[in-house]
């Protein structure tokens, strides 16, 4: 149960962001330069990599039956073997296209509801805002996950493209309402104003104006609902309410549950997918804190706040100080060095 | 008061929209549901089942679907949630009695304690960062990306077992009687530790996260500077100016994540097969047993919709801001 981090005070564009704004042109790849997110993207891309070519590279068909049944992690089975004797190895391979189309789909589906629902909200203010923040209000006190077991046990056969549109039209509103309150503070900005008075059209101003200075937070948005449509899936692939013919890592530990793998000892059976869900929730994770970081710089924890004074004491720097000057300096001493090599 | 009024109002709009939606979500399956839910048994379903399954939604009698949601008002209004298959003749309402304070008493009391030590860590990381405590971060990054029932399945392959002193599941002893006596008692603490443990290693970091994202933000205030300026004491600022004024949001937070909560601790009690409504609502998905589910989704969200009333009037308490009149 990740949410998303930023608020609303982290992500106001003044102070020391707003020259991080006007320097972000000339270094492109700012980003990743901020370590958590770089580490997080690369084990992003590592299973992305996976999903598409998992099914592959896998050594065995992942439903295949042998007479290897519950076998330990061998050089034959790296994770080891089912009750059935699947290939646990596979399963996993195979499991990571689905889990990572279901997150990507259902996150892509609830983004756009949240930018569409909330960036108007915000933009038009009056009875629409009222209407639409009651509308998020509703779905985000209404709990996400039992709403979601219930619709998806009604439909037959839920497969991937169900389920992950299930999650996704139901797990907009926390993005909705993030969106709502910045564009209801960008609304006043100068900026906005003056393009107003210029007499740009509003759709111009909300697509030209207002949404370029949204995008860190859709981009938060959108990796926070990728984190909980993953567990969603697995949860409900593991509750046993989708379809079981497809694997994704929940099923996996669908039958490691109901053929009591812990008690055989089988602890090959659980642990590998559990494992791979912990790290892409991890690297999903990182990724967000990098966009937080990258908005708000005062949130960084990298670089010193203890200080050596000329006197020879120490001092822990607390107020009105934020590490943005160390790292920055590093990152262009980093640069610098690069470029010479 | 104003500020109550309008959300018990919003309170009372969500709680009719989520008994609309458990309304409305059967009757849009395509088709009979009950001929797809037979077909589902393939036959191996006693008639009186179907029978109420056809009273259930609605669909022994022919009328427009008004008269219906209206009858399913008063249906709601008289506590009749229907029938549930699994345990047959009994009505869904005494099954939900049965379990609701078991996962009241699990989820309450480990989400408060959650909250209560993610947001002291996050004063803590948040006021000195860079320090041991803003390092655990990543850690517990991981720990909370990790799903919380498997968590809890490892946790039983460690630590529970034959022989130990945690027990691997259920609620309390084999034998006992459901009773406050000194029997049962210890017996239901010892059965809750393990997944109380499971809930709040999983859940806290979001906690320590807000706190110390809020704090971080707080303590760049310029009544910060003035507090220290004045030679006030290092805890006294820390906790008098700085964190009581980012626990606010985090409060505010915390009745707005309520509900993913609950959704993912109902899940830990089905791993330890914890006789609460995360155990039943598995056990009804498990036998298609729809009364019981519904039943089970409108007692969450109408727990939900408390406890958050709840973080409203300690928000009250919390923000004089609030409770200025006009």
């Amino acid at each position: 149960m990740t949410l998303a981090t930023t608020d609303l005070n982290a992500i106001t564009p003044d102070g020391p962001a707003s020259d991080l704004i006007g320097r972000s042109k000339r270094t492109r790849l700012r980003f990743v330069a901020n370590r958590k997110a770089a580490t997080g993207l690369a084990v992003l891309g590592f299973f992305l990599l996976i999903s598409v070519i998992g099914p592959w590279i896998a050594p065995y068909d992942p439903s295949k039956r042998s007479s290897d049944l519950i076998q330990p992690p061998s050089a034959a089975h790296w994770f080891g073997t089912t009750h059935l004797g699947q290939d646990v190895f596979s399963q996993v391979l195979v499991g990571t296209r689905s889990v990572i189309f279901v997150g990507f789909l259902a996150g892509a589906v609830a983004t756009i509801l949240s930018v569409l629902i909330g960036v108007t909200a915000g933009y038009l203010g009056g009875p629409a805002d009222e209407g639409l923040s009651a509308l998020s209000n509703v779905f985000l006190v209404i709990p996400a996950l039992p709403l979601i077991i219930i619709i998806t046990s009604t439909v037959e056969e839920a497969g991937d493209t169900v389920v992950a549109l299930v999650i996704g039209l139901t797990s907009w509103a926390w993005n909705a309402r993030v969106l709502r309150a910045q564009t209801l503070s960008l609304r006043r900005r100068e900026y906005i104003e003056a393009a107003r008075a210029t007499g740009e059209s509003t759709w111009r101003l909300i697509l030209f104006e207002v949404l370029p200075n949204l995008t860190a937070i859709i981009a938060s948005g959108f990796v926070g609902t990728v984190i909980f449509a993953v567990m969603s899936e697995i949860t409900l692939a593991f509750i046993g309410i989708s379809s079981t013919a497809d694997w994704n890592w929940g099923t996996i530990l669908f039958w490691a549950q109901s053929q009591q793998a812990l008690a055989q000892g089988a602890w090959w059976w659980f642990v590998p997918a559990g494992l791979a869900i912990a790290i892409l929730g991890t690297a999903l994770s990182l990724v967000n804190f990098g966009i937080d970081e990258f908005v708000s710089p005062r949130l960084r924890s990298s670089g010193r706040t203890k200080i050596r004074t000329a006197t020879g004491g120490t001092v822990r720097m607390r107020v009105g100080f934020t590490p943005v000057l160390a790292t920055t300096a590093r990152t262009i001493e980093a640069r610098n060095g690069k470029e010479q090599s | 008061m104003k500020y109550l009024l309008q959300r018990i109002a919003f309170y009372l709009f969500t709680m009719w929209a989520a008994i609309t939606l458990n309304f409305f979500i059967p009757r849009m399956i395509p088709g009979d549901p009950v001929q797809a839910m037979i077909a589902r048994f393939q036959g191996q379903m006693s008639t009186q089942a179907v029978a109420s399954l056809y009273v259930l939604f609605g669909l022994d009698k022919k009328q427009s679907i008004w008269a219906d949601y209206r009858g399913y008002w008063i249906q709601l209004f008289h506590g009749d949630l229907g029938l549930s298959f699994t345990f047959f003749p009994a009505p869904v309402s005494q099954v939900l009695a049965q379990s609701l304070p078991w996962t009241v008493a699990l989820v309450g009391v480990t989400t408060l304690l959650s909250f209560m030590i993610g947001t002291m860590l996050g004063v803590f990381a948040g006021w000195r960062r860079g320090s041991w405590v803003d390092g655990l971060l990543p850690a517990t990054t991981f720990l909370s990306s990790i799903p919380y029932f498997w968590l809890g399945l490892i946790a039983i392959a460690l630590l529970a077992g034959p022989g130990s002193f945690f027990p691997s599941s259920g609620g309390y002893d084999p034998g006992l009687v459901p009773a406050f006596d000194g029997y049962f008692i210890p017996s239901a603490i010892r059965h809750s530790l393990l997944p109380a443990l499971t809930i709040l290693v999983s859940s806290v970091s979001g906690w320590i996260l807000s706190m110390r994202n809020m704090m971080v933000t707080v303590a760049s205030e310029d009544y910060i500077t003035v507090a220290h300026a004045k030679g006030l004491s290092e805890k006294r600022v820390m906790f008098g100016y700085a964190a009581r004024n980012a626990l606010l949001p985090n409060v505010s937070g915390f009745a707005l994540a309520l509900g993913f909560i609950v959704g993912g601790t109902l899940l830990v009690e089905i791993v330890f097969s914890y006789p609460g409504l995360g155990y039943q609502l598995f056990q009804a998905v498990g036998a298609k047993d729809y009364p019981l589910m519904q039943g089970i989704f409108l007692i969450i969200t109408l727990s939900v919709l408390l406890a958050n009333l709840l973080a409203d009037v300690a928000y009250l308490a919390l923000d004089p801001r609030t409770r200025k009149e006009g």
